[in-house]
Order: structure tokens, then sequence, then C-alpha cells
């Protein structure tokens, strides 16, 4: 009897696991760039802006990372994830196609993005940033915003949400490091520029690679233009158990997952951030290399 | 310890039980003398050796006889201080008269009348500071150590057990209709399920991990509990009826009143732990190298990143690593990280052994694995080299003042005593506070100023129909605490829902 009844809960259980987090989109947005929307009906309906979720490919023995929610779709019960393929994990992400499911999804996690009526707001986004900023704007706008948005990459092909950018904001800088589109500049500049004109902005959110969000920080300073920005750390609970995901903010430790993930620019020790970030470097480097070995031998194969 | 091998020592039981088989075979008790000269059984454990590099566990467990000899060593004392120092009152006296007689199944089954996973509390147990450190055979031979090996004979009843597959799920009741939620699925929230279901209500676990088990399966290390010993109580579960959600976090994935006013369960209970590692709060600690004794832990148990062939998640690489704390979670930490590769491994605490919170037995299996400790001696502050990177720990020397309000003598700094530690890790395992998710996501749901859920007597909330209990409640405690507390909290759900009729 109770053999049976183990063994029924059992196939409930990978029936409501198989049909869980399933793919329902998904698309190339540059190089090394996907965007999927995922049904996850529970945190569609919760999340807010700024929020993030933790995923992972394997339960047994995958990593948990932390991906910014790009968008959300409460009434289909999805979510849009927007990645790159920097590791193992998001390699084996990308491999996944429509109709496959991510095993594991736990969200939506930190706190919301605080959204009122600012007037001017300058939204920056660089590389793959452009992505969680994109629910930013929507908001802000919503609220009532002036909403400029400065996007940058290293070259065109790197590119992404463009088109969706520009049907939302009120006006969109384009800025590339080579000048293959838009401008050929640093976010930084165009970002000075918005500074020294009357009235300045009355809000910056920054969202893209530590160093370029420490070089806005620093570029608004001056102008003493409040700047937002959302951090992505290496963590693994996300709920405040690791303390993994530590930054130093104005001298005081704070939690990204709990506390976070968006804080004051201003306050935030970049440096310490970037060094945090890099613990792992020679194991990730090496996991990277094999993944990709990996991934050639594989194709090769069924060829 | 002697240092005898599993053989031998099983063979040393063998000779005792059989010098007295013809005086069992009477049929009469024996009396307090016979038993006191009956001599206690040892626990035999992995080489300290070889286990150095393998996580396998580091105590194997008595054999039948070993557990029968060392059973036959309780005095069946009437007034059972025993019971008294068990926080959930197992009959001692009685499962150790059942063992005695051979008659292990009745045995095990007195244990689960008051404790739903004896396998786990045998193992975890801080017996020396609870039962045992009562019990009237080690007050008579002057030592603690001498008193009967409860743990370890409760562990040997629970494995036979387990092993021969006998464990069956508890009976549950006809449905009730009702349904409760459980937040968490460690040690108070499975006790609590388990309970909850008996009476046939429905029941569902939320657990915001990707495994159930809690700090069983992130916190404590497959050497101290093997992760199979957890999965079977958590099977249990489901074979009972209990849905487990996992990847579920209550506050954030589903508001807790959502849960009871549109999800329609009529009770819930909180057991999601304490969950919120402190810091030292001193100079360097954000550099990179340190961790919480949790996050570490979390890698290498729940992440599986000691097994590097087949885990994608990384632990650090360490040559030395300073550990700081002097409870269980310390030595854990200390112990991964010998088990991990590191060559140097310090436990610093700022008190002396005797004030160490841990089991005796941690304490003495990380002295055998090479542990060093660094007693009377706390951080003042980390330093990194140019990377940000640990390169040292700057440490201060104590000595013992006065005895302070619980009992213990503080330390006190000795001047002009600091010193540089080197090392590339540090490891804080200095207790955890209470974690703030579910109150700060939940209305009107009060909490002490240290953060814990305050409860009434029969563990409800501020907010009715909703219990808690566990760490939650008691802040950094025992697995035995938090199995007593769920339940309680479990009997005062059952009670409510009753009432509703």
């Amino acid at each position: 009897m109770g053999i049976i009844f183990s063994i029924l809960s059992f196939l409930a259980t990978i029936v409501v696991k198989s049909i869980m987090n399933r793919i329902v989109s998904k698309r190339q947005l540059a190089a090394e760039v996907f965007m999927i929307e995922v049904e996850a009906p529970l945190i569609a309906r919760e999340r807010q802006a700024g929020q993030f979720i933790i995923l992972q490919v394997d339960e047994s023995f995958g990593e948990r990372i932390p991906l910014t929610i790009a968008d959300a779709d409460s009434e289909r019960g999805t979510i849009t994830l927007v990645f790159q393929t920097v590791g193992r994990t998001t390699h084996l992400l990308a491999e996944k196609s429509v109709g496959d499911s991510v095993p594991a999804v736990l969200g939506p996690l930190g706190q919301p993005t605080k959204i009122e009526h600012f007037g001017d707001v300058v939204c920056v986004g660089g590389g793959i940033g452009v992505a969680p900023l994109y629910p930013i704007v929507q908001a802000l706008k919503g609220a009532g915003n002036r909403v400029t948005v400065i996007m940058g990459a290293r070259s065109k092909e790197l590119l992404i949400l463009e088109e969706e950018m520009r049907a939302i904001a009120d006006e969109v800088i384009v800025v590339t490091d080579d000048g293959s589109h838009g401008r050929k500049a640093l976010v930084t500049e165009p970002l000075k520029e918005l500074c020294e004109q009357e009235p300045r902005p009355n809000l910056a959110v920054v969202i893209g690679p530590p160093i370029m969000m420490k070089f806005c920080a620093e570029t608004t300073r001056p102008f003493d233009v409040s700047t937002v920005v959302s951090l992505n750390t290496i963590m693994i609970d996300g709920t405040g158990m690791c303390g993994g995901c530590r930054v130093t903010v104005g001298g005081e430790t704070k939690f990204t997952c709990i506390d976070g993930p968006e804080f004051d620019g201003h306050a935030v020790d970049f440096d310490n951030l970037m060094q945090r970030l890099r613990a792992y470097k020679p194991r990730e480097d090496a996991d990277h290399e094999k993944c990709h070995q990996e991934l050639e031998t594989g194709r090769g194969g069924s060829e | 310890m002697s240092g005898k091998s599993t053989k031998e020592l099983h063979e040393v039981a063998c000779e005792v039980l059989e010098g007295l088989k013809e005086r069992l075979g009477t049929g009469a008790a024996l009396n307090a003398r016979e038993r006191m000269a009956i001599p206690m059984q040892e626990m035999p454990t992995q080489d300290k050796v070889l286990r150095r590099s393998n996580m396998n566990e580091v105590s194997l467990g008595f054999s039948a006889e070993q557990a029968q000899v060392e059973a036959l060593r309780c005095l069946q004392c009437k007034n059972a201080p025993c019971v008294q120092g068990c926080p959930v009152k197992i009959d001692i006296p009685a499962f150790l008269h059942a063992a005695g007689e051979g008659r292990f199944d009745d045995s095990v089954e007195i244990i689960r009348n008051s404790s739903l996973l004896p396998a786990v509390c045998g193992r975890v147990c801080p017996q020396e500071s609870q039962c045992q450190e009562v019990c009237t055979l080690g007050k008579a031979l002057k030592s603690v150590d001498l008193a009967v090996g409860i743990g370890r004979v409760e562990r040997f009843v629970a494995d036979l057990q387990r092993e021969s597959g006998k464990q069956m799920p508890p009976t549950v009741k006809a449905a009730t209709g009702k349904k409760v939620a459980v937040i968490g699925s460690g040690p108070a929230a499975i006790t609590a399920a388990a309970d909850i279901r008996r009476e046939g209500h429905d029941v569902t676990i939320f657990e915001a991990f990707h495994k159930p088990g809690g700090v069983l399966v992130y916190g404590i290390p497959e050497f101290r509990l093997p992760k199979a010993i957890v999965q079977q109580e958590i099977d249990i579960l489901e074979a009972m009826g209990v849905k487990i959600e996992t990847n579920f976090v209550v506050g954030r994935t589903r508001k807790l009143q959502d849960l009871l006013d549109k999800d329609g369960f009529n009770a819930v209970f909180i057991g999601s732990g304490a969950g919120l590692p402190k810091f030292m709060e001193i100079e360097g600690e954000n550099l990179v190298g340190v961790f919480s004794a949790n996050e570490y832990l979390t890698r290498s148990n729940l992440m599986r990143a000691f097994d590097t062939a087949h885990a994608h998640t990384p632990i650090y690489k360490s040559r030395r690593v300073a550990v700081f704390g002097g409870g269980n979670v310390a030595m854990d930490a200390a112990r991964t990280a010998v088990r991990l590769g590191a060559e140097e491994v310090y436990l610093v605490y700022r008190r002396t052994e005797k004030e160490m919170p841990a089991r005796l037995e941690e304490v003495h299996h990380a002295r055998e694995e090479g542990v060093v400790f660094h007693l009377l001696q706390s951080a003042r502050r980390i330093i990194g080299d140019e990377n940000g990177r640990v390169r040292a720990v700057e440490c201060i020397r104590y000595e013992l003042g006065e005895p302070d309000t619980t009992g213990r003598r503080s330390p006190v700094e000795v001047e002009g005593s600091a010193f540089e530690l080197e090392v590339d890790t540090v490891i804080v395992a200095i207790g955890n506070d209470s974690n703030p998710l579910i109150s700060k996501t939940t209305e009107g749901l009060k909490v002490d100023s240290r953060g814990r859920i305050v409860v009434d007597e029969r563990c409800q909330t501020s907010i009715q129909g909703v219990y808690a209990g566990g760490d939650i409640v008691l802040g950094a405690a025992t697995v035995i605490l938090a199995m007593g507390e769920g339940r309680r909290a479990a009997a005062a759900i059952n009670a409510q829902l009753a009432t509703e009729g």
C-alpha cells in the first residue's frame, strides 16, 4: 500500500515538474545573447520591475544563477529572460529549445524598483543590461516620467532591444564603442551632456557591467543627480541565507538578494564588487572553455 | 579512544554478551552492580587519516551486539533523569530496555512515539548536554563520557529499521478536507507536516531551495549526516501524501496572507529557520575569500561542490583557512575545508574548549582530522592583498574574566597581543539571526527586537491561524528542539482544525 502510494506520488511529481517552467519562445538577440519566455505563472503574477529570479538547468548538479526579469505577461503566465552565454549554465540554457523546461526557477526575488513621478529620468543600459532596464523604463513611463534612454554596446551586432526601447521611451540615444551604429562613444558621454543641461535629470537608473555602472556613477556624482544601479552578484539561495552576494554600500554590508538588487550608485564600492565577482574566475574560465569544446564536439558528432 | 577497528569493537561486544549469556538466561534483571561493570561501547569510526579526503560518514554505527551491550548498561533507574533531559521526552529507559533484550523493532517504535527522526537525532543531538548529561550511570562513574551512549543506541535501532525496509509511513486518517501550508522543510517543518497529515488534513510544504530538507541538507555535511537518511524521511512524508513544492519562496512567490485568503489554506505553519548569517562586523569582511559558514557549507553540501567532477557550483580553493566560531557549524565548516584539500585549517574561538557549544564528538573528530584550535583568540580585522583577496587575519588574544549572564566566563582582551594569522580563506561561523523575508512581506506578523516571530503558548503568531516554530521562533537552536516545536505547533493546528468542525 505504502509503496503504491509512493509510486503514485512520485509519478505525480514528475508530471507536475515536467510541465513547469516550459520555454514558450526563444529568440537570439545578438551574437551571444538570447531571449526566452518561460511559463512561470506565479512569478509572472507577483513580479514587479527590478526583481529577479534564480534558475538552474539541472537540479542535481547545476549551479544557481540570478537573472533579472526583463518582462512578464501575467495573463499568459510567462516571464521573459535575457541572458548572455558567459558560463556553463547560460550555455546550457541557450541549448534549450521551445518546449523544453527549465528545471528550477525561483522568484520573484529582491526589492522592486521604486517607481514614482520623478520628472526627467535618464535610463542607461550597457550590453545585456538593456534587458533588465526595459521593464523599469516601462514602469517609469507608466508613472508619468519623461524618460531618456542611453543604450550602448561594443558594436552594432551586440546591441539589443533598440526597437522595443524606441517604442516606449521619449528619446533614445544609441552609442557603440566602435561607431558601427549610433554615436561612437561610451554611455558616459551623452550621460554627462544630459547632466550639464538645465534642467538636470531628476534621476538616473543605470544597469550594465559593473565597470560601466561605476563610471556612470562617477559621471553623475558632481552634478548631484541621484543614481540607482542594479547589481548582479554571485548568489546561491537568493533569500538572505548565504550572504555570498554581500556588497559594501556606504561603508555598510548589504545583501544584494534581499536589500537590493538596486542601490545608490554613489555609495556602492564598485571595486570591491568587481573583485568579488572574480572570486571563482580560474574555475569559471576552465568551465567555459570546456563547455565550448563539449558543445563543438557534440555538434561535430551529430553532423 | 582505543583506536580499535570496527571488527575488534564488535568482537569485544560479542565477548561481553557471551559472558552475560548465562546470567541473562536466568530471566532475572541485571542488578545495578552488574550493569555498572559492563564496559562502555566505543563508536567505530572511519580511519582518521583516510577520512580527511572523503565525505563519507565518520561514525560507522554500532553492531547489533554493541547496541545490545550498551543498552544493558542502563541502570533503569526509577526517576529517569534522562527523560527530563530530552527536549521531546523520549521514554529512554524503555527503549534501552527493549534494545537490551534485542527487541530492536520495539525499541525504535518507543522512540517514534516521541520523535519522528531518530536516525537524524541519534547523529546530531548534543546528547552530552541533554539526556546523557544527567544520566545516573555517568554520575555514578563520575564522568559524562561514561554515561549510557543513548544516542548511539538510538541511531542503531533507527538505522536497522531503515535499512531493513521495515519503516512504514504512519497511518493517515480519512481526509478532512482541511488544508495546511507548511513553510520550510527542515526538522520543525518535517515534524509538523507529518503530525498534521496524520490527522487527515491536506498538507503542502513550500521550500525555497530546489531540494527539501532544510538545514539537514544544506547545512549538516554528509560526513555527519548522510543525505540518503534525510531523503528517506522526505520519501515517507510524500508516501503519506504530503505535497512538496520546491522553488517556492513564501512572501515572494506567493504572500503568506494569500495562502489563507485566496488559496484555501485553513492554517499555516512557519518553520523557515534562522537563516540570516551573522558577520563579525570588522574591517575586511567583504574581501574575496571571506564566507559565511552557511555559504561555504551550502556550496559543498546542497550544491555538491566537493564533487568537482560533476558539480557546476565552484568552491573556493584554499590553502590556509581560519574558521571563526566554536559551535557545530564551525566544526562542520573546518572539517569540510580539510576534506576540500586545505593544508592548514585553524579554528579560532574566543573562549576555551570547555565553553564551546559544539558536540564533544565533533570537537574530538575535528582535532583528530588535524584542525588546529586557536583558543582565547578572535579577529580584529581581515587583511587583503592588492587584488582584494584575503591575505591574513589580525587576531588578538584573550584571557577569561568573570562569568557573564549565561554563566560562561567572558573573555577579556590581552593588551598588546595582536598578531597576524596568515590565511587565504576566512569562514565566519558565529551564528544566525532571523531571516526577515517572511516577516517583512507579511503584514501584521509580530516579531521581537531580534526578528524572531513572537508566538503564544500554542505556537500561534499574531495572525489567527498562522503558527510558527523552530529557529525562526527560538533563534538558532538544535534539530531536536526544532522538532519538538514542530510537534507542539502541529498539535495546536490539529486542535484548531478539529474545533472548526
